[in-house]
């Protein structure tokens, strides 16, 4: 086998040393009756090119992003990634290092988070940022249960602009914490009335933008709402390349921002790792969740980087932690800080103007598709469109994907239960997509309805 | 030695590396971005971004510089020795780097039309199977992003059960004193308390005082095994057996169950639900801190009430449950996470397993637990062994041996970095003091070891010799020395800003 590198004549030295007569007798503390003598009845082991043309039979059954025009996004959204930020990312030093709690052999690692939490803090106007979450919807979970603990209050009200997975994700996390969750029907239009649910037993509002259905909104007021009685605004953004081009959260008075980072750096992976982005205001820096970075000095005075304020953490706090996290998604804030260190100021405000242009160019491609209307009043690069009062569009995405086109998602796959969402059709464009694949969009569109 | 300076603070190949946001000049560009060209009118709704964002612009080779830099003040499992307990540093196979990469696997979006991802969910069905066949468990919840998200996945299951068979008035959980933190900190999360079990002098499972504490309140007890001592807890199934007899579940934190694969069945131990790390036990990258991925086994009884989404085989290929009512008879107690689980981390991890094979995987687990029992056999007459062996894969020293030096678990594990070993686990398991805990793994060579043991024998028999203050000033070699926690601690600094975080 080939990661393991003793001969049997390095395992007799080694069982002589310990003085046991067989590797067996080092498992005696294992009940007799639960001892396997012999391996489970799986597979053995295979060899390196073997397992390649498994993995590669496998890959050849599913229909890759890019080979088709592509319009999916839904909280996970299909950028170009420089070939720079994957070969950077696979360098043995980062991709193999543990969480660094060793500090002078880990300057690495830390510099690159306390670099990745300044971007957070950049991109969304936040004061403090975390070192990462699990992905876009815990970090979501995990802000409302924040603020409840800030304010000491028990109603978390969640928009409906937030994405289905982060409603569902916040749900089952606050289920059990006693707290009092109301989640808005699914808003396409964004015609909810959030300022008047806030009340002085609200801890937060959650809302996303731009929204699940694609619309933005000017959050200033809600903010001013929610301060007014004590609350919290909490702002999900599920696509961190419309910060390029839109008003920050910060600007806007949100209290905490939580994101997916998945967007830079690292691709689409079908929806997993992602990348959880978390910042909030100074003063609530000690109800945080997640690792923190900081800056400190050695013993030589010569700046250097720590793990921080980990008196908040479950290792040190164990039940009364503000969360359980534990491992979080280093290795993919490495991916999403070097995409935009790439990419800079120039390169992200133009990707972005890049990203809305196309979503426009595609709405206005659309109007060429009889019965079929954008329904959202504003949006970044995704929009929702009204295909007709009979058409299911989860059958429409099919024949699309029958003709080679991955066609947008169906607002009804999240929403079964709201027959008026089922001719809904969820569609992005961002800077991948080309005037051919609109024209092949519009015509397949206007062949299958 | 005389100090060397230089006029740049570099070192040869100690490389002084700035912050990103002191680098750059605007106006470059790293990475080709097409102009816009125009459009009628924006549909920005008159929200567009009024103030800069305040990123550096860099070109390509300064980016590659600093990130090549920085990744040269790291420690890796490539670099070196790194046998730091619990955490399972073993050599990551690049062939799972490339599987992961392969464009049908890697460029696939989770909202696809189930019939364009049969592929993708074929490896979520494959990974699952070996899951289930590897611990005899019938059923695998395959979305917790980590060991802590399984965990609170598996007492997530526990409390519908209980909830769901009018139990709700069970709401307490036992927990050893060993445990780690995040077993107290998901009980709570799942609005439990918390109520610890003390260890035993052998290192295990007080069992007579866990059967005391057990009755019609306890809703499950959450035990590590291999335990974090490094032992397996040898009256697991008397454990199991009183546990249910209370109407209790058995809950195994599986981060250790890398010792164990393929040698023990965990449902032969009465294990009702069990988190398996991935990035440990199937050697996934650990990338400075994560992503991971906490697949967790659930028994029989607590199989309905699994987290959205799941696989199944359904009439047209593989289908991928996403709401409660696509599949009859299931009670999910919810959804944990945004979309799929953690894919990529799956293909590599069945990279791994389809490169071992049964038989590897039993010869790892073998040749972890030999490694282990070879440390501590071999440093067991100069460091202080906590508990006698054998041990599963890693071995536990407490700072007995360090009595009356003046110097520290701390600075011992510090002392080992100038000798160019990863130090292992410090202070941890708290139930013996001043902890060392080694975890060597099975993808380490016996010339590696004996290369270590003959540099901690050294500096054990320095330690004793009275050479505190030499342990007291280490590290002396790496980029940085000691840093100032408390410092980082009273007055944060959380971010770059401008002109506030000159160099010190």
């Amino acid at each position: 086998m080939r990661y393991l590198p003793h001969t049997d004549a390095d395992r007799r030295a080694m069982l002589a040393a310990i003085g046991a007569k067989d590797v067996d007798s080092l498992f005696k503390d294992v009940p007799a009756a639960a001892r396997l003598d012999q391996p489970v009845d799986l597979p053995a082991g295979l060899s390196e090119m073997a397992v390649e043309r498994a993995f590669t039979r496998m890959a050849g059954q599913n229909l890759s992003a890019g080979c088709a025009p592509f319009f999916i996004g839904a909280g996970i959204y299909r950028h170009h990634v420089p070939a720079t930020v994957d070969q950077l990312l696979t360098r043995g030093e980062f991709l193999t290092s543990y969480t660094p709690y060793q500090p002078e052999v880990s300057q690495g690692t830390l510099q690159y988070l306390f670099e990745f939490q300044t971007q957070i803090c950049m991109l969304t106007g936040m004061e403090v940022a975390n070192a990462s979450m699990y992905d876009g919807a815990t970090a979501c979970a995990e802000a409302a249960v924040m603020a409840a603990r800030v304010t000491r209050k028990k109603k978390i009200i969640l928009s409906g602009s937030l994405h289905p997975h982060y409603v569902e994700t916040t749900e089952t996390v606050t289920k059990h914490l006693g707290l009092e969750l109301e989640s808005l029907s699914p808003d396409p239009f964004g015609m909810e009335d959030l300022m008047g649910r806030v009340d002085s037993q609200t801890a937060c509002v959650v809302v996303q933008n731009p929204g699940f259905f694609g619309g933005i909104r000017d959050l200033t007021q809600l903010a001013d709402a929610c301060h007014e009685v004590g609350a919290l605004l909490v702002v999900a953004v599920a696509e961190p390349v419309s910060l390029g081009l839109i008003t920050p959260p910060g600007a806007m008075g949100a209290d905490i921002v939580v994101g997916e980072g998945q967007s830079l750096g690292m691709g689409l992976q079908f929806g997993g790792p992602g990348l959880g982005l978390f910042a909030t205001r100074e003063k609530y820096v000690r109800q945080m969740p997640g690792r923190l970075c900081g800056q400190t000095v050695d013993q030589d005075g010569k700046r250097g980087f720590v793990l921080t304020l980990s008196t908040r953490e479950q290792h040190i706090r164990r039940e009364k932690a503000t969360s359980n996290i534990c491992t979080n998604s280093g290795l993919c804030a490495l991916a999403f800080t070097m995409h935009l260190s790439l990419l800079g100021e120039t390169g992200l405000t133009r990707l972005a103007k890049l990203n809305h242009a196309n979503a426009v160019r595609l709405e206005q491609a659309l109007r060429q598709v009889k019965g079929a209307k954008v329904i959202s009043q504003s949006y970044f690069n995704e929009f929702s469109l009204y295909l007709g009062d009979d058409v299911d569009a989860a059958d429409v995405v099919e024949k699309l994907a029958a003709k080679g086109i991955l066609g947008g998602v169906a607002a009804a796959r999240f929403f079964p239960h709201w027959p008026e969402l089922r001719p809904v059709l969820l569609l992005a464009a961002t800077e991948t997509n080309t005037q051919d694949d609109m024209e092949a969009l519009v015509s397949a569109l206007n062949e299958v309805l | 030695m005389a100090e060397i300076t230089t006029f740049s603070g570099n070192r040869g190949l100690q490389l002084e590396e700035p912050l990103i946001f002191e680098q750059g000049s605007p106006g470059r560009i790293g990475t080709d971005v097409d102009d816009a060209g125009p459009i009628d009118e924006d549909r920005l709704a008159g929200l567009a971004r009024k103030e800069a964002i305040g990123l550096p612009d860099l070109s390509e080779p300064q980016v590659v510089r600093h990130y090549t830099r920085l990744s040269q003040k790291n420690y890796g499992i490539d670099s070196g020795f790194y046998p730091l307990g619990s955490c399972t540093m073993k050599h990551n196979p690049r062939l799972s780097e490339k599987m992961a990469r392969l464009p049908g696997l890697a460029d696939l979006h989770p909202f696809q039309p189930k019939s364009t991802v049969q592929g993708a969910l074929s490896v979520i069905d494959s990974l699952a199977h070996w899951l289930k066949g590897l611990t005899g468990m019938p059923a695998v919840a395959m979305s917790p992003a980590a060991g802590a998200h399984g965990e609170w996945c598996g007492l997530m299951s526990i409390r519908a059960y209980h909830d769901d068979h009018g139990e709700g008035h069970r709401t307490r959980v036992l927990v050893p004193e060993s445990a780690h933190g995040t077993n107290p900190a998901t009980a709570s999360m799942c609005g439990y308390s918390v109520d610890p079990v003390p260890a035993t002098e052998r290192g295990r499972v007080d069992v007579a005082a866990l059967k005391a504490k057990l009755g019609p309140d306890v809703a499950c007890i959450m035990v590590t095994n291999p335990n974090t001592c490094g032992l397996f807890e040898d009256e697991i199934i008397e454990i199991a057996r009183a546990t249910h007899e209370a109407g209790a579940f058995f809950y195994c934190d599986g981060a250790n169950y890398n010792a164990i694969v393929g040698r023990v069945k965990v449902a032969d131990l009465g294990v009702d639900a069990m988190h398996i790390n991935l990035h440990k036990t199937f050697s996934t990258p650990h990338g400075g801190g994560g992503p991971g991925a906490g697949p967790t086994v659930l028994s029989e009884k607590l199989a309905p009430y699994a987290p959205l989404p799941f696989v199944v085989h359904g009439t047209d290929g593989l289908e991928l449950v996403e709401h409660a009512e696509q599949a009859p008879g299931a009670k999910p107690f919810g959804r944990v996470k945004g979309y799929h689980g953690q894919f990529g981390v799956f293909v590599r991890a069945l990279a791994y397993i389809l490169s071992m094979g049964s038989d590897g995987l039993r010869q790892a687990s073998s040749d972890a637990v030999l490694n282990a029992n070879y440390l501590l056999a071999s440093l067991k007459d100069v460091l202080s062994a906590s508990f006698d062996g054998p041990c599963m894969h890693e071995c536990l020293f407490d700072d007995r041996f360090l009595k009356d030096s003046g110097i520290s678990t701390l600075d011992f594990a510090k002392m080992l970095i100038d000798e160019g070993f990863h130090p292992m686990t410090m202070y941890f398991p708290l139930v013996v003091h001043g902890a060392l805990l080694m975890e060597p793994t099975e993808t380490e060579s016996k010339e590696t070891l004996d290369g270590f043991i003959k540099v901690v024998r050294a500096l054990a028999a320095k330690a004793k010799g009275g050479e505190a203050d030499d342990f007291k000033a280490a590290p002396r070699l790496t980029p940085r020395r000691r840093l100032d926690e408390t410092q980082a601690a009273r007055q944060p600094v959380l971010r770059w800003k401008h002109g506030a975080n000159a160099e010190g």
